[in-house]
């Protein structure tokens, strides 16, 4: 538990604090978004490192956020957290709403907890690491473009529409403390997917999956490493040791044609 | 005028419902506090509530809520009810002043009883329910500038335009006690907002509020308006309640069927389907009510005497997510807006798309 002094006083009608320690906390409740957004701008011109406490759904928290911030989160952070982020680091202690990582750029998001639908819609960029399940149509249209290749990390499972319109990046799914009668995705997974790859923990049935998506047979020790290498973030991050996962478990799914609709519109 | 890009209205409508299934009761308070921390999600151009065992005094009479637009309507109306129902009392919904809640109509509330002779003789005999229900399509068919904007027993619907947290305040609903809250807060997409467009939207004791579009709105008003039910609101979540009033009414399907009808599973996941039962019973369903399945994004609530049930469409293009806690179940479009009512619930989920979260009071069956 860290002490802060916090000095507030007022200079031509404008508040300021002047925190003595390295972090910044805000009491978040019942602050409205857009102040509560604007309130993180200023702080982080002086400050890398913000906490909120007692978030309670609201928006666009991290938006457009630059590297080398690091902003911690309790409570519920609202929709499109994190939208165009670029390149900081957020971690939230308790479960996510929709569409997290909207258009993220760079950085890193860890979830401690669960999420809900469209997180990494159109990702372009950074990790997310979420510690439990994820809801619908995750990793939606997320692309890749030369070294940037974003990715997902999923401890339990997702529902239906997993990497729809996938066109790059990877999604991983450990599939940890599934039900018996639960399964690691849900129906539709890479439906209309071009491109990008997704590791899942088993082999799930095929009516699974769309049309454009297939295992691959070709799993090479660069995957291999991939894998070892975002599970050990996972492990380390959520303290977790994984016993029982195998890195020799998981199976490679990949679209099946970059460009499948070329001649709908066009045909020669 | 700002250009697109420079304005955003972040909207999508919200939607949050309460209940106790041990049937102790709650004033609004708390409904409020949940319906207005999604307050972002609607734009001002409606909110509303309904309330269930809101009327204890008046509970084997229906309450009729109804909005006029001037007095002369007022008094056709009223002639109207006089002769098709007794009316044990009849008095203006108490409103407070709210600042942004403008243009407001005459509201008013009767707690009536049908008329049994006139039962009898209008046409063939119909039971009460039938009867009132046929009354209230009426009113809001020809009686232009009245609305019946709820019609159930022990049970109320509050709506107008304006944010949901001003329409709770308006009509003072920390004043009420009821064991079950829903509560909306809109943004109208292809339709006006005006007050009776608010939702929920009411017919006897269901009540439905509504996050979403229906693109199967105009086969399933073709279907219901062959049981005579008519859509005057202008706006499609009607229909929804509609559909549930004339599936469990007056088919007696039971709840777990008229869901399966308005969200009904896809035929190859019927194909994969194990038991020949189930899967020619589904066939059937789908078969004998194809016109009834709900198309479209949508989440609901839907209220009515026995418990409350949410549910989503079929592919989840709407957010829902489920609390419980004690004797209480939440749902709300965000998760936050649960919590910010209820500190560490026991239990906390998104349902499945078009699987249904069914909460019966105690002592219900299905």
């Amino acid at each position: 538990m860290q002490v802060f002094q916090i000095f507030v006083y007022i200079v031509n009608k404008i508040i300021v604090y002047q925190v003595i320690k390295i972090m910044k906390v805000i009491d978040a409740l019942n602050v409205y978004y857009s102040d509560l957004n604007s309130l993180v701008d200023n702080l982080i011109e002086t400050d890398n490192n913000v906490t909120l406490k007692n978030v309670f759904g609201q928006r666009y928290i991290g938006r457009g956020l630059p590297k080398k911030v690091k902003l911690k989160i309790y409570g519920i952070p609202g929709n499109d957290m994190a939208a165009y982020m670029d390149g900081a680091e957020i971690e939230v202690f308790g479960n996510s709403q929709d569409a997290i990582g909207n258009t993220m750029n760079y950085g890193t998001i860890i979830i401690h907890g669960n999420c809900g639908d469209t997180l990494g819609y159109a990702m372009r960029g950074g990790e997310i690491y979420v510690e439990g399940n994820v809801g619908y149509r995750v990793g939606i249209h997320m692309k890749e473009y030369k070294e940037m290749k974003p990715v997902i990390v999923i401890g339990g499972r997702a529902g239906d529409f997993l990497g729809e319109y996938m066109a790059g990046g990877a999604i991983i799914l450990l599939g940890l403390n599934l039900a018996k009668n639960e399964d690691i995705i849900g129906k539709f997974c890479g439906i209309g997917m071009h491109g990008g790859v997704i590791y899942l923990n088993g082999t799930p049935d095929k009516y699974r999956f769309g049309k454009e998506i297939a295992k691959s047979v070709n799993i090479t020790s660069e995957d291999i490493l991939f894998l070892r290498k975002h599970i050990d973030f996972y492990k380390k991050t959520f303290n977790n040791q994984l016993n029982n996962l195998k890195v020799e478990s998981f199976s490679k799914y990949v679209a099946l044609n970059k460009n499948p609709y070329s001649n709908m519109y066009c045909t020669y | 005028m700002l250009r697109e890009g420079e304005l955003r209205i972040p909207s999508g409508c919200a939607i949050s419902g309460i209940i106790d299934k041990k049937g102790k009761k709650f004033n609004g308070k708390e409904i409020i506090k949940s319906i207005a921390l999604m307050h972002d999600r609607s734009n001002g151009l409606g909110g509303g509530f309904a309330a269930y065992g809101i009327y204890p005094n008046y509970k084997d009479f229906y309450a009729l809520h109804i909005f006029y637009e001037n007095l002369s309507i007022k008094a056709q109306t009223e002639d109207y009810i006089k002769k098709h129902f007794d009316i044990e009392k009849a008095e203006s919904i108490p409103t407070r002043y709210t600042p942004n809640i403008i243009n407001v109509p005459l509201i008013w509330r009767y707690f009536v009883h049908p008329r049994i002779n006139v039962c009898l003789s209008e046409e063939n005999f119909m039971d009460e329910s039938e009867f009132t229900s046929r009354c209230v399509i009426k009113i809001n068919t020809d009686y232009k500038g009245a609305y019946v904007f709820s019609s159930g027993k022990n049970m109320g619907t509050f709506k107008g335009v304006g944010y949901p947290e001003d329409i709770g305040e308006f009509f003072m609903l920390d004043t009420y006690e009821a064991h079950m809250w829903t509560a909306h807060g809109r943004f109208p997409t292809n339709t006006p907002g005006w007050w009776g467009g608010a939702h929920p939207f009411t017919i006897l004791n269901w009540s439905v509020v509504h996050n979403g579009e229906i693109s199967s709105y105009d086969a399933n008003r073709r279907f219901v308006e062959m049981y005579g039910y008519k859509c005057t609101l202008k706006t499609d979540t009607e229909v929804i309640t509609y559909l549930f009033d004339m599936l469990v009414r007056k088919h007696n399907l039971p709840i777990e069927k008229a869901i399966r009808v308005v969200s009904a599973p896809f035929w190859d996941d019927i194909d994969r389907e194990k038991s020949e039962e189930v899967r020619s019973e589904l066939k059937s369903i789908r078969a004998v009510y194809a016109s009834a399945l709900v198309n479209g994004p949508f989440s609901i609530i839907l209220g009515f005497e026995k418990g409350m049930i949410a549910l989503n469409d079929r592919i989840k293009l709407r957010s829902l997510v489920a609390a419980e806690k004690n004797n209480r179940t939440y749902v709300a479009s965000e998760e936050s807006a649960i919590k910010i009512i209820c500190d560490n619930p026991e239990k906390v989920w998104s349902p499945k798309s078009g699987e249904a979260v069914i909460v019966l009071m105690e002592g219900e069956q299905e």
